[in-house]
């Protein structure tokens, strides 16, 4: 996964300016930052309620309505397990217990060496071919233990 | 040179090695000096065959699956570009029964052509239906929608040529067609499989509605959890864009209508019409209060149609065929086909166009064969988080609207989830509530409190306290909640819940003298 350039209010400033012409601008506003900067800067909110003449409080509401947006930069890698049904028929209670002993960290959090952020998500649209996984964008079907641990490895994340 | 060979570019081929299996093709095509021209199709929704590889064939597309990197030199030893017999030839693609016996009319392209070329679009019958629409008046178009009985294929099943004919008949400056591809249902893929398969589909779908009502403008609300459909749609609407097909004017000869992909953020909740709206517009995505309806106050305040993808990319065909064509497929009120998707423990598992009234039984034992984990059966959810567990005793339900609701279920988008007997179904309606409370918008009470409290007194029960009176509260709360939620989320969680209390009582009574099969485990 490439890694996200640091926090820059001016080039912040400049995607924002190229995208609130749209009609509601709000989310592919919040979307680019967050590809860009791999999250959503708190410094970010009276930028884009400057640009699209909203409150501060209503950008607010918004970035934290939804789950896709961070708060904090993620881990280098972020790895994404479904847990709805689907899955669920198929095992993935286990395989989040068993991500979260490999991973060493719980779900929802990154690991102390910045390299992986665990994440439940609910639903990858991958349900004939459970447990899913998302790594980095990329999606695994019928993620068993063994294979969860070879993708792990794949991605150089020591124990 | 050998005929073209496909290799399935859908996220779910992929997710088990589809891409990997391109690559060893190609690799061992230039090893061996043999020119082949490989082709990334779409799915054919045979997800247990994937990576299925195809090849062009005189006798037709022969295919081969589940096909592993490491198989690719045997292949090429069999010569399977010419056909070759192999350990993992499948014959005729078309000659698999899970296949044949398909009514694939909304998905016929699916997994066919090379979805983003619109020279295969076009040669597989695209842009017909769109041709002949622009032909008709508006209130033609609308009218043809509403005798073909298509209903809306996202869960709530009303009538789409009344959906049009509000927005038809509303008069305003600006109207918009929304598509609904917040596709967040567990066990659904469909609507996935379609932008990633057959792109072009639903393009020309919304842009029929688009010049039925006199709509400029379209959306296409597509959810984050699908980066790879976003892509591929988007590059969809680059290209029919370019070629003239959607944009200033629709094919040349009709009026403008611009096409534009926009990304959810993970919210549940946008799948519900009006949230999704504000989502659109920029807002949290709470859900709004109707009257007035979208038809008439949509997006921006304006008249706008809110469907599902799966309603929009099955309207060309019934302009292609006709409207009686496509309502002769179907039972009762339940008119033409329902892409299902059979999804969880299941050995068999995929998408499967068929007219309406199959049985839950046909689906898993048939077409399904049973679990993938080879334990006994023991529940289904179809509908989505949102629908009902249904036992053994209840498999002969015909997949019919109508059936679904006589025993308190409903079809949603088409999804079919089945569990063996390790799971539990107090787990499963706790996590319903759960899951209410999390994508909750929080707007009315019901929902955002209803459901915590829910999966309180669900974990009580379970723990065993005061087990009679808190089942009395947990369905007096299912009762309010069913009644008093502004939506569906709040509306049909009890749905769940319910009938996992009904249908499965002793996996709430945690001292039952024979324990269920999980407990034992």
């Amino acid at each position: 996964m490439a890694q996200s350039a640091p926090f820059d209010p001016e080039i912040a400033r400049d995607v924002i300016t190229g995208l609130k012409h749209l009609p509601g601008a709000t989310l592919p506003i919040l979307h680019a930052l967050q590809d860009r900067f791999g999250y959503v800067d708190a410094a970010v909110v009276p930028l884009i309620a400057d640009a699209l003449n909203l409150s501060r409080a209503e950008i607010h509401g918004v970035v934290t309505f939804y789950h896709h947006f961070r708060a904090a930069p993620a881990g280098a890698h972020v790895i994404q397990l479904c847990h709805a049904e689907a899955c669920q028929s198929m095992g993935c209670r286990e395989l989040e217990r068993h991500a979260e002993a490999r991973l060493g960290v719980a779900l929802g959090g990154t690991r102390a060496d910045g390299r992986a952020t665990l994440d439940a998500v609910y639903c990858l649209g991958n349900c004939a071919l459970s447990p899913a996984v998302m790594i980095d964008g990329e999606l695994h079907g019928r993620v068993d233990a063994a294979r969860f641990d070879e993708l792990i490895d794949e991605l150089g994340i020591r124990r | 040179m050998s005929g073209r060979i496909f290799v399935p570019i859908d996220a779910a081929a992929l997710s088990v090695g589809a891409g990997r299996v391109a690559e060893a093709i190609a690799r061992e095509a230039a090893k061996r000096g043999i020119a082949i021209e490989m082709v990334r199709n779409g799915t054919r929704g045979m997800l247990w065959l994937e990576p299925l590889v195809e090849v062009e064939t005189p006798a037709g597309r022969v295919a081969y699956g589940p096909v592993a990197s490491a198989d690719v030199a045997g292949l090429f030893d069999a010569d399977f570009q010419s056909g070759g017999a192999h350990a993992l030839s499948l014959g005729l693609t078309e000659e698999i029964s899970y296949f044949k016996r398909q009514q694939r009319l909304t998905f016929a392209r699916c997994g066919i052509v090379d979805p983003l070329s619109l020279d295969d679009y076009r040669a597989h019958g695209g842009w017909n239906g769109l041709e002949k629409a622009l032909t008709l008046t508006g209130a033609e178009i609308v009218e043809q929608v509403t005798q073909s009985g298509l209903r809306g294929r996202g869960g709530a099943g009303f009538p789409t040529g009344i959906k049009w004919r509000t927005v038809l008949n509303a008069p305003a400056d600006q109207k918009y067609i929304v598509c609904n591809a917040d596709e967040g249902d567990s066990g659904t893929f469909a609507d996935r499989m379609l932008m990633e398969g057959d792109p072009y589909a639903l393009i020309e779908g919304m842009a029929i509605a688009a010049v039925a009502v006199g709509a400029t403008q379209g959306f296409v609300y597509i959810r984050s959890e699908y980066p790879h459909a976003f892509r591929t749609f988007q590059t969809a609407i680059e290209r029919a864009t370019a070629a003239g097909l959607i944009g200033p004017s629709v094919m040349g000869t009709g009026p403008a209508f611009h096409l534009e992909a926009r990304l959810g953020a993970g919210a549940y909740i946008c799948g519900e019409e009006t949230s999704l709206l504000e989502s659109l517009e920029g807002k949290r995505g709470l859900v709004r209060f109707k009257p007035p309806l979208p038809a008439i106050e949509g997006l921006f305040g304006k008249p706008t149609i809110v469907n599902n993808l799966v309603s929009l990319a099955t309207v060309p065909v019934i302009f292609e065929k006709g409207a009686a064509f496509y309502r002769d497929f179907g039972m009762g009120r339940s008119r033409g086909t329902l892409p299902i998707q059979l999804a969880g423990n299941v050995k068999r598992g995929g998408l499967i166009e068929l007219a309406f009234g199959i049985t839950l039984r046909e689906l898993i034992e048939d077409y399904g064969q049973g679990t993938a984990s080879g334990r006994p059966f023991r529940a289904v959810q179809v509908g989505g988080p949102l629908g009902a567990y249904f036992p053994e005793s209840l498999l002969d339900t015909p997949l019919d609207y109508e059936a679904f609701a006589a025993v308190k279920g409903m079809l949603g988008h088409g999804g079919v989830v089945v569990f063996d007997d390790q799971v539990d179904l107090a787990e499963q309606a706790k996590f319903a509530m759960e899951f209410c409370a999390e994508e909750s918008c929080g707007k009315c009470t019901p929902c955002r409190i209803g459901s915590t409290r829910g999966a309180e007194v669900i974990e009580k029960i379970i723990a065993g306290e005061e087990r009679g009176k808190n089942l009395v509260l947990l369905d007096d709360l299912c009762n309010l909640m069913l009644d008093g939620s502004l939506c569906a989320l709040g509306g049909l969680t009890p749905y769940p819940v319910l009938s996992a209390l009904k249908h499965f009582p002793d996996d709430f009574d945690r001292s039952a003298a024979v324990p269920p099969a999980h407990a034992a485990e």
